[in-house]
This record gives structure tokens, C-alpha cells and sequence, in this order.
């Protein structure tokens, strides 16, 4: 699938990207989670948006995703697993794949450290994505660190394919299938040698081939490590271009102060900024 | 188009025959996988009678998957005169692949 503008998030940073480059005419294609998953939606009251004071996390973001529906943006709810820049920009979602011609990148703050372990032994044990990587361990250990809403599904299809899957997380998910053994821990290390074998759990250590990280999103520079960042935090130019021709980045991503009303001014300009780079390149 | 689909019989003999050899490590169900095929497809063209570049299907070839530890696709492996020489796991820019045989001609 085909779109002008591809964004890599769905909050107030990345709608507005989207809702501008429909205002140019371009078509754009919004990847992330669900609104309602957002830490934004849990905010009780915020005073410093302006035109809507007192307005609930949730309210706002209502409002938001209605506005970017009504003006035609399209939505893939899902996390982002590749990027590549290639004749433009493709992106992988599970085992779905988008083009695009210029991106968006507006994933908010990850707030999550790696575990130890996990970088080095990511492509050697360690994996992001169930559906990628799942059938390369059916017939073997694995281990879950959900620390998102949908890891239990993933889990769950990890199991169905013959995985032998143990579940992870500081408390127990509702949604977890009963089958699969969980270990309470908010703490987890990998270990290996070549490759993960084991995880370190609370201080348990546990035997594993694989561990599958299961994040909401991924960091921006897992995405695309050319991507340069200081302090965290992806590095803009007042055009809310970063240093990757055709990539673009705006909100919680690229820096203080964390608010939603920055966030969407800048996605609006990066909005804008990537439909006068597609129509440069078209030239 | 220069791209080759290797069974464990054809890969063997690219290795035997010495030289340098790519081997991309993909599935059906990889979307990665899926969004790199142009890139390597494009290389081996690029590189058409200094490297001999192809695919490996890790669903029909298990032996050769298992032969080389692979653990997450896409894996693309790097081999001259039957060595291996590098391995890139995931997906990447084009040159990083290219950079490794530019280096090795």
C-alpha cells in the first residue's frame, strides 16, 4: 500500500502531521496504538490547551482522532518493526508492509530502558516483533516480557505455534491465557553466549532460546539508527526536519517542554514540511 | 535478473565454486523480509559477475537455516571463498550491505 505521508504515531503530534498534509492534498497513513491506550488519555484535566481549558486527556484526544478520520487520514493500528529508506520509505507492521514517500516520526517519549542484555543479543535470542520471529523458535523456549495491552495475544500466538512460552510482566494481564506459566518480575536480564540462554527474572534465572520484548513502541532509533538524537531525543531543525532527508519528526520525540499543545504545532509543521519535500522530489 | 534462489545443492556449489557469496535469509510471512527483497535483488544486479547474490527460503531449506544459527530473519550472510565474512541481522540501508562487498572485490 501506497500513501504520500506515512506517521509513525497517533498522538496529537502525529494527527496533526496527518490532518495537514490532507489539508495539501496528500494521502497519509497513520501507524500506532490505539488513542485510548495513551498516557495522555488518563490526564484528568488539561488547562494549558489553548481554546479548550479544563478539557480531559481523553476529551482531547476524542477530539483529535474525530478531526483526522473526518479529513480522511487512514489508520493502521499496530506497532511499526522496520523501516527502511528505500525509493522513499517502507514500513513493516506485523507482517503488513506501507510505502510511503515522506515519514513522520512522532512516537512520543519510550520511557523504557533496555533490559540489560537486550541489545546485544537482539537478532541473536532477542526480538520485537511475535509474527516476525515466532516461527524461528517454534519447538523452543521462549520467553514474553509484555509490557503492552496486546502482549498476551502475541503470547498466546506464540503458544499456538508451538512455542513454549513463558509470560512476564510486573502484574498479571487479564487478557493472559491460563495455559501459559507466568513469572511476576519487574526486573529481567538476558543472558547468553552466541545466543539469549537464559533470562534472569527478579533475580530467578530461567533457561530460554529466545525472549520476545514486547514494548508499545519501538525506540525511534531502533527504527532507523541514522537517526541523530541528543540527550533521547530526536534532533530537529526549525522545519521539523531531522537529519534523514524525507524524515520528519514532531512532539514528546524531539523534546521539552512534554505538552500537547507543542506537540501539535509541530506536527503540524512537519506535516506541512514533508508534502514540500514529496513535491521537491517530484520535480 | 541476476537474483538467485538457493536450495542447499546450488548454495553448496556457490561456496565451492569460491568468490564472494550473499545469502538473504528470508520467509513468506516476513514483512521485513519482504521489504528488503528489492534491495538485495537490486544488489545482485548491481553486482552481477563479481558476487554471486541470492535468497534463501528458511521455510523450504531448514538444514541450511540451522547450519547457519539463524535466529531472526531477514539474516543476510556475507561469504567469500566458502568463509563466512559478515552477518547483518534486520533490516538495514542498502549500503551496509554494499559497503561489505565494496570492501571484499
Amino acid at each position: 500500500m501506497n500513501y504520500d505521508l506515512i506517521v509513525l504515531g497517533s498522538g496529537p503530534a502525529g494527527l496533526a502531521a496527518a490532518v495537514a498534509a490532507r489539508g495539501r492534498g496528500k494521502t497519509a497513513l497513520v501507524i500506532g496504538n490505539a488513542w485510548q491506550e495513551s498516557p495522555l488519555a488518563k490526564a484528568e484535566k488539561i488547562d494549558n490547551y489553548l481554546g479548550l481549558p479544563g478539557c480531559t486527556g481523553y476529551a482531547l484526544l476524542e477530539q483529535f482522532q474525530r478531526h483526522a478520520e473526518e479529513a480522511g487520514v487512514t489508520f493502521v493500528r499496530g506497532r511499526a518493526i522496520s523501516l527502511m529508506a528505500w525509493e522513499g520509505f517502507a514500513v513493516t507492521v506485523g507482517t503488513d508492509m506501507y510505502q510511503g514517500r515522506a515519514l513522520v516520526m512522532a512516537p512520543g517519549v519510550v520511557r523504557q530502558a533496555k533490559f540489560p542484555g537486550e541489545q546485544e543479543f537482539l537478532g541473536r535470542g532477542v526480538s520485537y516483533c511475535a509474527t516476525c520471529d515466532g516461527m524461528l523458535y517454534r519447538g523452543r523456549r521462549v520467553v514474553v516480557a509484555g509490557r503492552t495491552k496486546d502482549a498476551p495475544e502475541e503470547a498466546a500466538y506464540l503458544r499456538s505455534i508451538g512455542c513454549d512460552v513463558t509470560y512476564t510482566a510486573p502484574k498479571r494481564p487479564e487478557e493472559l491465557d491460563e495455559a501459559i506459566p507466568f513469572v511476576k518480575a519487574a526486573r529481567l536480564e538476558i543472558r547468553g553466549e552466541q545466543t539469549v540462554t537464559s533470562v534472569v527474572l527478579d533475580g530467578a534465572e530461567q533457561p530460554c532460546d529466545g525472549v520476545f520484548v514486547l514494548r508499545a513502541s519501538l525506540a525511534p532509533t531502533d527504527l532507523l539508527p541514522q537517526l541523530a538524537t541528543e540527550n533521547g531525543y530526536i534532533t530537529v531543525d526549525r522545519a521539523m526536519a531531522t537529519n534523514v532527508p524525507g524524515v520528519f519528526a514532531a512532539g514528546d520525540c524531539t523534546g521539552a517542554p512534554l505538552q500537547v499543545a507543542k506537540a501539535v504545532g509541530e506536527g503540524h509543521v512537519a506535516g506541512l514540511s514533508a508534502c514540500e519535500y514529496i513535491d521537491r522530489q517530484a520535480k | 535478473m541476476a537474483l538467485v534462489h538457493f536450495n542447499q545443492e546450488s548454495f553448496d556449489s556457490a561456496l565451492a565454486a569460491g568468490g564472494l557469496v550473499v545469502a538473504d535469509f528470508w520467509a513468506e510471512w516476513c514483512g521485513p523480509c519482504r521489504m528488503l527483497g528489492p534491495v538485495i535483488e537490486s544488489m545482485a544486479d548491481t553486482y552481477a559477475g563479481k558476487a554471486v547474490v541470492g535468497k534463501i527460503n528458511v521455510d523450504n531449506e531448514p538444514a541450511l537455516a540451522q547450519r547457519y544459527g539463524i535466529m531472526s530473519i531477514p539474516t543476510v550472510i556475507f561469504f567469500k571463498d566458502g568463509e563466512e565474512i559478515a552477518r547483518k541481522i534486520g533490516v538495514m540501508s542498502s549500503d551496509n550491505f554494499t559497503k561489505v562487498l565494496d570492501e571484499n572485490l
